[in-house]
């Protein structure tokens, strides 16, 4: 559920990427290059782990382009498929909060009602630098 | 080769950097292309982005500044844009947090109606198109005082377009030498706030208060029309006064309502932009002008010695007084917008295209809240230069001070001297009395009324200007002011009236 959550977003991402920076070509072979596969575990923290997966993701990007076939032209594109619902308005009053002590337990650290993290942001490291990971 | 004095000044629109060499050929050829140009500024169309000109000392290169600013400002709201814990500045930590605002799966954001308000008032007051279609996107990045993992924002189509704002500059030495310049608002977008990280360095970690995560935003985007800090500061101060008078936002920087970002890039006129830098989190008005100016000589000193400009995200350090890079040097931020799944467009309405039958609480009519915008400053200060003959910079300085308009506007409606004097008493003595006392109008001991007195006592001619004035030295605790002021009212009431008497009514006004 989480791996097609994430092809989702790659296949969005990745279609994004592509109609701005390349017009289509239905002779390319689809192939991701390593840098690519670096980047985006390092923008979304997702661990390609083998070569299996980076080709499941070439199959999954190579099925998402079918969709080049469909003629569009004139065609609204859709942003949404809840275009046709109502987004509700919430009145302003305030019903939620005051749960500190359950939020937090849920912290692997806690000091004085605050969560602990590590300071800044650890870059995940290169990828020679990188121990091979075992799927979890 | 006597050593050139540099001045630096930015007047309005004009960089110039006046060097005094003992009428070298160079200083005199540097005022006569001053004039010159301002002329051939002033005619140019105002589409075109205000080129700030500063001559360099090693060749007759000119550069011009360009500063764009990011504004987020937090919107009043008694809830959080998305849920419904409370909007609050101090607060237990973690103490105003929702499940969502936690970011626990299985969670939804629900749109709080205050804030579309909020972003539709912004939007008109600005002259802004207000969208009838806006959509909500994720912009994802890892942060600990972010616990989703990405923000929602307004990225593909936001909430209001294409506004302006209209701002002043002192253009000389005089206060009445002002000029008005207007800066594009490229958009308005609603968005989240998020938590607060407090660095812990010693111990190694940063602490996480997510109170502040989820607190509606709006963030206003200026067009890069401004040249230099003076501008960007007075635009900023002018957006303020704005966001106040709506109540869209409290907008007290020192409570971190209103956070600016500037970018700021330098070039030669005529030639193509150059790299621009990000600096971060200006939290003051004070620093804010500092802080551009410093970025801006700091760009071109380091184009000048045949470096360049790294397109990088740079912190002021107030203290030092320059900035310094921030962010870890990841190159440019890959945020892989998408649109948010689970809200729909935001659809708003004008009484033209207002459903029948639709529930009024679930509709926002963008043309009643037009009708309902409150007075905004640029009109406030042209009604009180119409209704009391003062001049344009008196207007300003009457706003610009937190409570003066209203003091005024007390000791105008319990006072019969005329609007001219009580203008000129409450921005020369009475601000001046406020300003070396290091007091806000709020904390001030003379109250409206007291004032309103005082000046009615001097209409009738019953004191003297200069008594007048020492009241206000009794005022600054001085107590021989009072027997002198006694002697005073005895004289110009012919000796007729008791001395004790007038104590006692002098004691008894002063101290109300």
């Amino acid at each position: 559920m989480w791996a097609r959550a994430v092809k989702l977003g790659l296949r969005s991402w990745v279609g994004w990427r592509r109609g701005f920076t390349s017009k289509v070509d239905p002779q390319r072979s689809g192939r991701v290059t390593a840098e690519v596969i670096e980047h985006m575990e390092r923008l979304a923290l997702v661990d390609f782990g083998s070569q299996e997966a980076v080709a499941r993701l070439e199959k999954a990007i190579a099925f998402a382009d079918r969709l080049r076939a469909v003629d569009t032209d004139g065609v609204e594109p859709m942003e949404s498929v809840l275009e046709d619902r109502c987004l509700y308005l919430r009145s302003d009053n305030v019903v939620e909060g005051n749960c500190a002590e359950e939020l937090l337990q849920n912290a692997h650290r806690v000091v004085e009602e605050y969560f602990v993290a590590p300071p800044g942001n650890i870059s995940l490291p290169k990828q020679d630098e990188q121990e091979p990971f075992s799927h979890i | 080769m006597a050593a050139l004095m540099l001045r630096w000044s930015c007047l309005g629109k004009r960089w110039v950097l006046a060097c005094i060499d003992g009428g070298s050929r160079h200083g005199r050829g540097a005022a006569i292309g001053l004039t010159s140009r301002r002329k051939r500024g002033q005619s140019s169309v105002a589409q075109q982005p205000l080129i700030a000109v500063q001559k360099s000392r090693k060749g007759e290169h000119e550069w011009a500044a360009v500063v764009g600013l990011e504004i987020h400002a937090q919107i009043s709201s008694n809830s959080k844009l998305f849920s419904g814990s409370q909007v609050h500045f101090a607060a237990p930590p973690n103490s105003l947090v929702s499940f969502f605002d936690a970011s626990l799966p299985g969670t939804l954001p629900v749109l709080n109606r205050r804030c579309v308000e909020a972003a539709v008032m912004t939007g008109l007051a600005l002259n802004c198109r207000i969208n009838k279609k806006s959509l909500f996107d994720r912009k994802h990045y890892f942060y600990a005082d972010l616990p989703a993992g990405y923000q929602i924002t307004q990225q593909r189509l936001p909430i209001a377009v294409n506004g302006s704002l209209a701002y002043s500059v002192s253009v000389g030495k005089k206060p009445s030498q002002v000029s008005t310049r207007t800066v594009r608002i490229k958009q308005i977008q609603l968005e989240q706030d998020s938590g607060k990280s407090l660095h812990d360095e010693p111990r190694s970690q940063t602490l996480i208060d997510l109170n502040r995560a989820g607190v509606g935003l709006l963030e206003v985007v200026l067009e890069p029309d401004m040249s230099c800090g003076e501008e960007a500061a007075s635009a900023v101060r002018e957006l303020q006064l704005i966001l106040q008078a709506l109540g869209t936002s409290q907008a007290n920087m020192a409570e971190g309502q209103l956070r600016v970002d500037a970018n700021i890039s330098v070039h030669h006129p005529g030639e193509p932009l150059g790299v621009r830098t990000e600096v971060k989190n200006l939290n003051s008005a004070r620093f804010l002008a500092k802080a551009i100016d410093f970025e801006i000589k700091r760009q071109i000193h380091e184009l000048e010695n045949g470096r360049k400009i790294l397109n990088e995200t740079r912190s002021f350090d107030d203290k030092l007084g320059c900035t310094m890079p921030m962010r870890d040097k990841e190159g440019k931020q890959d945020y892989r917008f998408m649109p948010e799944p689970n809200l729909p467009p935001l659809l708003l309405y004008d009484t033209a295209s207002l459903p029948p039958g639709a529930d009024p609480q679930q509709v926002i009519n963008i043309d009643w809240i037009r009708e309902r915008l409150p007075e905004l400053p640029g009109k406030t200060r042209e009604k009180l230069i119409q209704q009391y003959g003062m001049l344009p910079e008196h207007s300003f300085t009457l706003l610009n001070e937190v409570g003066l308009l209203e003091f005024f506007q007390n000791v105008i409606k319990e006072t019969r001297a005329e609007p001219k004097k009580v203008t000129s008493w409450v921005l020369n003595i009475f601000l001046g009395f406020l300003k070396q006392q290091n007091l806000a109008v709020n904390e001030s001991p003379v109250t409206p009324s007291a004032l309103a007195e005082l000046l009615n006592l001097l209409d009738r001619k019953a004191i003297s200007s200069s008594a007048a004035r020492q009241v206000m030295d009794m005022k600054r605790g001085n107590p021989r002011a009072i027997n002198k002021l006694i002697g005073l009212v005895r004289k110009a009431t012919l000796s007729r009236a008791d001395p004790t008497v007038i104590k006692e009514i002098l004691e008894r006004k002063l101290s109300s």
